[in-house]
């Protein structure tokens, strides 16, 4: 495995959720690593930290141990940056001073949000599109997250053009002005991988993306993900079900909070 | 933008912002007619009080008055500053209407009619003689005869519906006016031999100053019938107060500084003089703390009203926060999705003060439409109430008012609609605050749907 390749690497990621009274550990030293290009499948029983191990390696949540690096850099340093740019934020709300303070701050650390924006693209299991945006608006959200109100009237253009091209790459295109609502949960999830890719990022997420669909519809989710995985697109996917982690190049195996083999 | 999108979707989709629209709306409805009407009533009252006094009063509480005026009225009638200047004599008196047997308690207020029209709102007061002021003591049924204008509740029965009935000229009416003269001492002027001054005049007008105690309770007489009638017209002769109108564009306050000046060096002129005594008690007043007994009750009604729609508006904020905190509560998974794709947590707390400031903006604007056509019609509505209902806002038989005020101020609006919206805003705030502590995780999961 090469080392420059390597797009994402994970060491011994601990996490613990408090439930109830007691304490339950989710992942107890998880080392992973993904290189450019690959599509990896985690699988696991239901509860073995799949999910939990998705979520650290995309920036949604924290390890409570251990360290995600993508292309090298350090997600904690980059939390820890945003948290900076936040409080500064809060505290200074205006002015020069803190523009230099949160750009500095990005500077040194990162941003975690445009990590999540730019860098990292989530699929989720049950599509979560925002019901009272249309197909096309769901798409485009995630380059209208990255701009200010300006900035969207000059990129408007680009982001509907890019918008629509993915929706009619996945059939999509006579769709754009529906409501999630109207769709079926495999257009649904279409709209999502859409929604996922808008900002190109480097790495897809999935988290169990056919789990809500029946096999015929999950198999054209999955036929779309190994297209964009043959095209380049590095994907590290969650799953519950053996015959669906053999479309991955890779399968990682979770359980009892480590990967076996 | 999504913000902005989404905001306006919350607004236009999700049914239980209408309640916060309406929430707003009816409040602000509320407070723009109760502060447009308490606002009207209270700049009425006090431009009614302004037109009675003038803008300076150079005066005495006591009933013995003060001597050496003329000299003082001089010089203040050399001053550029001064529009007009009206010597007063003020007392108190018993009234007894000719050929009856009975007698009632008022005030006398002796003037010059055109000086004090010159120096006060008088001549607007006036109803026969408003364009005549000159002839305000002659009636108009025999000009040679004394006349005496009468505070309109003496003259003319009021209905309860603020109207009067008039007459096209005054009746006939003689009026005997009975005073106790006073010296410079304060004693009775004739103790020994005839202890009051009555005199008779007839009702030659009547003045409706929108004051209920000024109409029901004074009488006007001519300056120097009534400076007789009270024992001030002797060799040295007494008033009670000089009334002082300033021209355009003097500020109140400096013009009521300059008049104390020159009555200190007036009364420091005077000192010498046998009656200089008197001029201890006379003091020199703005029309504000000249009747600040009056205006400060009305003006602390307004701040109670105000404190009450203070209330008011704590209770909008609490609506509009139980309304986000359950539009929140149902749009979490939201807040989860746009984490997921990069959205801070500042930019979540800018989606809900932008909608928040949307439902505060559209419910103040509904509000104060509603508000300003209501008040259009609020006297038709009153109207229709009272010929329908016989229902009042205000009883005309008790209050002194005519027509409910009804013109809007655009400071007053502005300020309603700014409270709306910070009202939403501190509403939004705290489930806002809620929704960046919420994990993007934890509004992701399965049970969260």
């Amino acid at each position: 495995m090469s080392k420059d390749n390597l797009i994402l690497q994970a060491k011994g990621l601990e996490k613990s959720y408090k439930m109830g009274a007691t304490r339950v550990e989710v992942l107890k030293g998880v080392n992973l690593d993904v290189q450019k290009g690959e599509f990896v499948a985690i699988i696991g029983a239901s509860g073995s930290g799949k999910s939990t191990l998705l979520h650290i390696l995309g920036a949604l949540d924290r390890p409570d141990k251990g360290t995600v690096c993508f292309e090298g850099r350090d997600l904690n340093r980059m939390f820890a940056g945003t948290k900076i740019r936040t409080w500064i934020s809060w505290t200074l709300m205006f002015g020069l001073l803190s523009k230099i303070l949160r750009t500095g701050a990005k500077e040194l650390h990162g941003d975690i949000n445009e990590f999540r924006n730019k860098m990292v693209g989530f699929v989720f299991q049950f599509y979560h599109l925002l019901d009272e945006l249309n197909v096309l608006e769901n798409t485009t959200l995630p380059a209208m997250a990255s701009r200010s109100i300006f900035g969207w009237f000059g990129a408007r253009k680009w982001a509907n053009s890019r918008a629509e091209e993915l929706l009619n790459q996945f059939a999509l295109g006579e769709r754009i002005k529906h409501k999630p609502y109207q769709l079926s949960g495999g257009e649904r999830q279409r709209v999502a991988i859409a929604r996922a890719l808008m900002n190109e990022p480097r790495l897809l997420l999935a988290d169990e993306p056919t789990g809500n669909l029946d096999s015929a519809t999950g198999s054209g989710i999955l036929d779309v993900l190994e297209k964009l995985n043959e095209a380049g697109q590095t994907i590290v996917m969650v799953t519950h079900d053996d015959r669906i982690a053999r479309r991955a190049g890779r399968v990682i195996t979770l359980a009892d909070g480590r990967i076996n083999g | 933008m999504y913000k902005l999108i989404l905001a306006m979707r919350y607004l236009l989709k999700r049914r239980i912002t209408y309640f916060a629209v309406l929430a707003v709306a009816l409040c602000v409805f509320i407070v723009v007619i109760v502060m447009t009407v308490m606002t009207g009533l209270v700049r009425d009252f006090k431009q009614k009080n302004h037109d009675f006094a003038g803008d300076c009063i150079v005066g005495s509480e006591s009933l013995v008055g003060f001597a050496y005026y003329e000299d003082f009225v001089k010089e203040l009638e050399q001053n550029q500053f001064i529009e007009g200047v009206s010597e007063v004599i003020k007392s108190y008196a018993l009234l007894s209407p000719q050929g009856r047997d009975v007698s009632r308690g008022v005030e006398i207020i002796g003037i010059d009619p055109v000086r004090h029209s010159r120096a006060t709102g008088f001549g607007r007061t006036l109803y026969y003689r408003k364009n005549n002021v000159e002839k305000a003591f002659a009636p108009s049924y025999d000009p040679n005869l004394l006349g005496c204008v009468l505070g309109i509740d003496l003259a003319l029965d009021r209905h309860a519906d603020s109207g009067y009935s008039y007459y096209d000229s005054p009746v006939r009416l003689g009026l005997a006016i009975t005073c106790f003269p006073l010296t410079a001492r304060g004693a009775l002027a004739g103790a020994a031999t005839a202890p009051v001054n009555t005199k008779t005049f007839y009702y030659s007008d009547h003045s409706h100053s929108g004051l209920a105690r000024v109409d029901d309770s004074v009488v006007y007489l001519p300056f120097d019938q009534a400076q007789a009638l009270c024992g001030m017209a002797g060799a040295t002769k007494r008033i009670n107060a000089i009334h002082v109108k300033f021209k355009g564009g003097v500020e109140l306050q400096a013009g009521c500084d300059r008049i104390r000046r020159l009555w200190q060096e007036f009364k420091a002129d005077k000192s010498g003089e046998s009656q200089a005594y008197l001029l201890d008690t006379v003091t020199v007043q703005s029309w504000k703390v000249y009747r600040r007994t009056l205006i400060a009750a009305m003006e602390k009604e307004q701040t109670m009203m105000g404190v009450m729609f203070g209330f008011v508006g704590i209770v909008t904020v609490f609506i509009v926060l139980v309304v986000f905190y359950m539009l929140i509560s149902h749009k979490s998974k939201d807040i989860g999705v746009l984490r997921s794709i990069g959205a801070s947590k500042v930019d979540i707390i800018e989606l809900f003060a932008g909608f928040a400031f949307m439902v505060g903006g559209l419910g103040a604007l509904v509000g104060v439409l509603g508000g300003w056509q209501f008040l259009l019609k609020i006297n038709k509505i009153e109207d229709w109430l009272f010929e329908n209902f016989g229902y009042q806002v205000w009883d005309r038989t008790m209050f002194a008012i005519g027509d409910i005020p009804n013109e809007v101020s655009p400071k007053v609006l502005a300020a309603i609609v700014v409270a709306a919206i910070a009202a939403c805003l501190i509403g939004a705030l705290v489930p806002s605050w809620q929704a960046i502590r919420l994990k993007p995780t934890e509004t992701l999961q399965v049970n969260q749907l």
